[in-house]
């Protein structure tokens, strides 16, 4: 196996931090930080994710080109992302030029 | 079955022969996964994008509907699925040291946290069975915003929260059977990789709800 063998402790502590992001990020969306809250809600949960697949899914432990694929995802769905809301977003451009 | 792994010719009874080592087909199996995992990426990103598209055309509507979910189930769940996260993680640590008690207790945990997350799942898809808010001809909204809009933010929320809670029965299908397998003592610390690869799937289930708790629960406090 790829065979790391990560520590209980380790998983534990992950476990803690996990859950205190999450009561963390509840709490905050109760104060009205206008369109920041959207922004922290969102910086929470990727922080929250990057943890998940570091620690649990053992990619800090994997090979570089379990690296590679596990990031090839977050690229095509940034391709799919950009491109969309080139359009969408300019949308209101061309009006505004006529 | 013998777990010993005989040097020279003989080989552990779990590598296909098309493989080197077990080393070398454990590679292959966490690499697949992770291919497969790259595809649902995409498969929920198709989502997340229509969801912020219209959140960007409706958000007063996104704003009220989004206002009416239980925050309170909604955060419930989000701890019980990174419970069973961890019990996950420690079932594959079991299999790694090779304890059978290990990886049925863990599993067994894992199982149980899905139920539970599922269970609550039902009681909110009733509740807004109750509300008339499944999308469709007895679809009712009586706050201020269009109710049309609001509804585009329900189709999204029982489409998102559908095909989530679609993956969690499959993965406690997948727990059931690793769970059977660790019963017949199947994995070793030389061999482990099905416990392993179903749980980076469980894990990438956990995330895709890391994301959508605050996309469809929070964003009707404020902001």
């Amino acid at each position: 196996m790829s065979g790391h063998v990560v520590s209980p402790r380790l998983y534990y502590l992950i476990f803690g931090t996990l859950m205190a992001l999450t009561a963390l990020t509840v709490g905050v969306a109760f104060i009205d930080l206008k369109i920041m809250n959207t922004v922290v809600a969102l910086t929470i949960a990727v922080i929250k994710a990057t943890l998940v697949v570091l620690f649990f899914m053992h990619v800090k432990y994997s090979t570089r080109l379990t690296w590679v694929v596990a990031a090839s995802g977050i690229v095509w769905l940034a391709i799919m992302f950009g491109i969309t809301f080139a359009d969408y977003l300019s949308r209101g451009w061309v009006n505004a030029a006529q | 079955m013998s777990e010993t792994v005989h040097p020279e010719h003989a080989h552990h009874p779990a590598l296909q022969h098309h493989f080197d080592s077990l080393e070398q087909q454990a590679e292959a199996s966490t690499l697949g996964m992770w291919v497969f995992l790259a595809t649902e990426i995409m498969f929920f990103g198709g989502l997340f994008l229509a969801y912020a598209i219209y959140r960007m055309w409706y958000p007063v509507a996104f704003h009220e509907g989004s206002h009416h979910l239980d925050i309170t189930l909604g955060a419930f769940n989000t701890a019980a699925l990174i419970c069973s996260s961890l019990t996950m993680a420690m079932a594959v640590h079991a299999a790694q040291v090779g304890s059978r008690k290990g990886q049925i207790g863990f599993l067994i945990g894992t199982i149980i946290l899905g139920g539970v997350f599922l269970g609550v799942k039902a009681i909110e898809y009733a509740e807004k069975f109750r509300d008339h808010l499944i999308p469709g001809h007895h679809f009712q909204w009586h706050g201020e915003a269009n109710p049309r809009n609001v509804e585009i933010f329900y189709t999204l929320y029982f489409t998102m929260t559908g095909l989530h809670a679609l993956h969690m029965i499959v993965g406690m299908g997948i727990m059931l059977v690793i769970l059977w397998m660790a019963y017949r003592n199947r994995f070793s610390p030389q061999y482990y990789s099905p416990v392993e690869v179903s749980g980076l799937y469980w894990h990438f289930v956990d995330i895709i709800w890391i994301f959508l708790f605050p996309l469809l629960y929070l964003i009707g406090r404020h902001g």
